[in-house]
């Protein structure tokens, strides 16, 4: 009697187990707080369990403030996500502390990938192994005040296209007081913001030269492209006078009140100027230079997988990367975040190509860079350093980015060691 | 025999019982002592130790741990960066102190003899000390900011007077940065000096009135002599605070945490940079060790001055 109610409930336990899946195999996924990257997770998250009754993933997000050192700390302890998201600059560091694994060829072939996605996603690549792929990527354009241009007599629908049209367009939206205080900047200067993407990325080989060389661990703008990228830089706010750095604080700040006509900002910031009420804005490639030369800098959050996956968890994780950066995952990304799709044809299609605003983004995708920061934030403070040491220090620009090549050079050969 | 037998039974329990009554009550303050000192051990001490150890290897979280001897400090001596952020720090400490002092006691002076709304005025003074650090960075940044949205350029331009950088200064960034670090901490050091004030015997003041002393000679012959503790324990304590300060210089500058070219950078901003913006654990523990020794020397000789009186 006894028995026979054992093998019962043995019997039922098993039947439940089956049907509601409780013998899944259970991955963890981890990305910082960001509110519409969690709810296009979620949805993407939902719609792999739906298609794999046998795989649960669990998503954990916390502030980005913490989000690296958290993630380092967890898997080094032996715990934490099975699939991790990751700023590409942060790769060398992620592969220094094992703490992700390179992506199985079979699983994931190189040739594949370099077909199918943009080619910044090199970035992810060392030696012959990729480490991570995204699912969307950013890039920069130039956003323009609309309704400044008018009022300075300039056409709105005809952005300028290379560099000296920007400055002329600078010029003639500048407004300034009695004092000759600028009021209402022409362009925004914000070494902190994007602009030294622009600068390092954009500006150096607008004018002839190349940032970086070897993979980017030797700092090589230290010559005449760099000088006149500097000036070129510089001389917005002392020669022409269209700008400030630290007007209205942030250069995104001033775009969104209203008080520059131009910024240069990403993807990133759509979002943001979405909720502008007060005046039309529009976007528009980056400048060329005169020679009608283009570039763009292009970053991205890449998923891995980490060193703590194994068996099925392994299986499982690389069914659900692969998921995550499938065109239809990249949809959803679209849709919800508002970042540009990482594969090509998932991206460039005719109705993203015409849209006016992912389409000067999405051109600027074509021969974008990705700088492999060693250090983003010092990296950063580099360019800032050098830019205010002109400003506001009033040194010759050929000295200060004397300065900053070796500064830099010290940051990238201290990662090397 | 059976004395002998019963003893040997009793002997494994009786340990405790054989103790005095003052053994057993000094056992029982050391049970209870122990949970603070071992958590003050395992909390503080412990990192305390594990920080000098850092110091002398080259982790950096994601790389383990390996000796480097005193590498890190010599980095840190030959690192220009290091030596402005050490200037910057001792100014915090020179220029903070005695203005933060000079006008705290300026007020508790002259609040104690005003009777009117007294509680109401205190109270004014000490809700700063109230406010968040970074909230208060955040306003002050704005004040800051060149027209058209900056209220003291926006002031001063409106009296024809240039407008003034300020933030975006080399030279008037430490000092703007400071201000509001100072007027934070006025409340608190004016309620003290208030304290220090009122357990002056009112009767010495009485006597030297009856004596025809000028207010002046009192200010100096009494009060501020019978001040000198409370004195000394702002001093310190202040010191400590602008030794320290942080939140302030981040949160006014954030995106450039200590600029510009960091003229407003104190050592314990740098050490947080080193350590959770570029993961150099090592060489910020080094950093930490410097900043350690440096606290302790001007508390050690804060605290003889105080032995002199």
């Amino acid at each position: 009697m006894r028995f026979r109610h054992m093998l019962a409930s043995v019997a039922i336990g098993v039947a439940t187990l089956a049907s509601t899946g409780v013998k899944a195999v259970e991955i963890e996924y981890w990305q910082y707080v960001f509110d519409t990257r969690v709810k296009a997770m979620t949805q993407l998250i939902a719609k792999f369990q739906e298609a794999n009754p046998d795989i649960k993933v669990k998503q954990t997000t916390f502030p980005y403030a913490d989000y690296q050192t958290k993630v380092a700390a967890a898997i080094l302890a032996g715990q934490g996500p099975d699939v991790v998201q990751l700023f590409y600059g942060w790769t060398d560091t992620f592969i220094a502390g094992k703490m992700i694994r390179p992506l199985r060829a079979e699983a994931f072939p190189s040739a594949d990938i370099e077909r199918d996605f943009f080619p910044i996603v090199s970035a992810m690549k060392r030696g012959n192994d990729y480490y991570g792929l995204p699912t969307a990527v950013r890039s920069l354009a130039l956003f323009y005040n609309k309704k400044i241009f008018k009022d300075a007599g300039l056409d709105p629908n005809n952005p300028p296209k290379t560099l000296d049209e920007l400055v002329a367009a600078a010029e003639k939206t500048t407004k300034r007081d009695g004092s000759g205080n600028i009021v209402s900047a022409g362009m925004t200067l914000d070494m902190g913001g994007q602009d030294h993407q622009w600068w390092r990325e954009v500006l150096i080989r607008q004018f002839g030269g190349t940032p970086y060389t070897d993979n980017d661990t030797k700092v090589t703008y230290n010559d005449e492209s760099g000088l006149k990228a500097l000036t070129f830089y510089t001389d917005l706010q002392k020669k022409h006078k269209v700008g400030q750095t630290g007007f209205m604080d942030e250069g995104q700040a001033a775009f969104r009140a209203g008080l520059a006509a131009m910024t240069i900002d990403g993807t990133f910031r759509l979002g943001s100027f979405g909720t502008i009420k007060a005046f039309e804005w529009g976007v528009v490639e980056l400048p060329a230079n005169a020679q009608g030369l283009r570039s763009n800098y292009a970053s991205y959050f890449a998923n891995a997988i980490t060193s703590k996956a194994e068996g099925e968890k392994l299986a499982a994780a690389e069914k659900f990367l692969k998921y995550v950066s499938s065109p239809e995952a990249m949809k959803v990304w679209m849709e919800v975040v508002g970042e540009l799709p990482a594969r090509r044809a998932a991206a460039l299609t005719p109705e993203n190509a015409a849209h006016p605003i992912y389409g000067p983004f999405l051109k600027g995708l074509e021969y974008a860079h990705t700088t492999l920061f060693k250090d983003e934030l010092a990296q950063r403070q580099v360019a800032i350093d050098m830019v205010n040491r002109v400003i506001i220090g009033g040194e010759e620009p050929k000295a200060s980015l004397a300065k900053a090549a070796e500064a830099e050079q010290a940051i990238l050969d201290r990662a090397k060691r | 025999m059976s004395v002998v037998a019963h003893r040997e039974v009793a002997a494994p329990g009786g340990l405790w019982s054989r103790l005095s009554l003052g053994q057993k009550q000094v056992i029982w303050a050391w049970g209870f002592l122990a949970v603070p000192l071992v958590f003050y051990v395992v909390i503080r001490f412990w990192p305390t130790f594990q920080a000098f150890y850092l110091s002398v290897t080259d982790w950096t979280i994601t790389k383990p741990a390996s000796f480097v001897g005193l590498e890190n400090y010599k980095r840190l001596l030959a690192d220009p960066l290091f030596w402005q952020v050490f200037r910057n720090t001792f100014m915090y400490l020179i220029l903070g102190t005695p203005i933060s002092l000079l006008i705290s006691f300026v007020i508790a002076y002259y609040l104690d003899r005003v009777r009117f709304m007294h509680s109401f005025i205190r109270a004014l003074y000490f809700l700063p000390f109230l406010t968040t650090a970074a909230a208060m960075a955040w306003v002050w940044r704005w004040f800051y900011q060149p027209v058209p949205i900056g209220v003291i350029n926006d002031i001063l331009s409106s009296f024809g007077i240039p407008q003034q950088p300020f933030l975006r200064s080399t030279t008037q960034a430490l000092p703007a940065v400071l201000a509001p670090a100072v007027w934070a901490g006025l409340g608190f050091q004016i309620i003290i000096f208030l304290a220090g004030l009122r357990a002056i015997p009112v009767t010495y003041y009485e006597a030297a009135r009856i004596d025809g002393l000028s207010e002046g000679a009192i200010l100096r012959k009494i009060t501020l002599p019978l001040l000198k503790p409370t004195l000394v324990f702002l001093v310190v304590f202040s010191s400590i605070g602008f030794l320290r300060i942080f939140d302030q210089v981040y949160n006014i500058n954030t995106n450039d945490p200590g600029g510009p070219l960091n003229s407003t950078k104190p050592l314990v901003l740098m050490i947080y940079q080193t350590a959770f913006s570029s993961y150099e654990m090592g060489y910020a523990a080094a950093q930490t060790v410097v900043l350690f020794v440096i606290l302790l020397v001007i508390s050690l000789v804060q605290l003889r001055i105080m032995r002199d009186r």
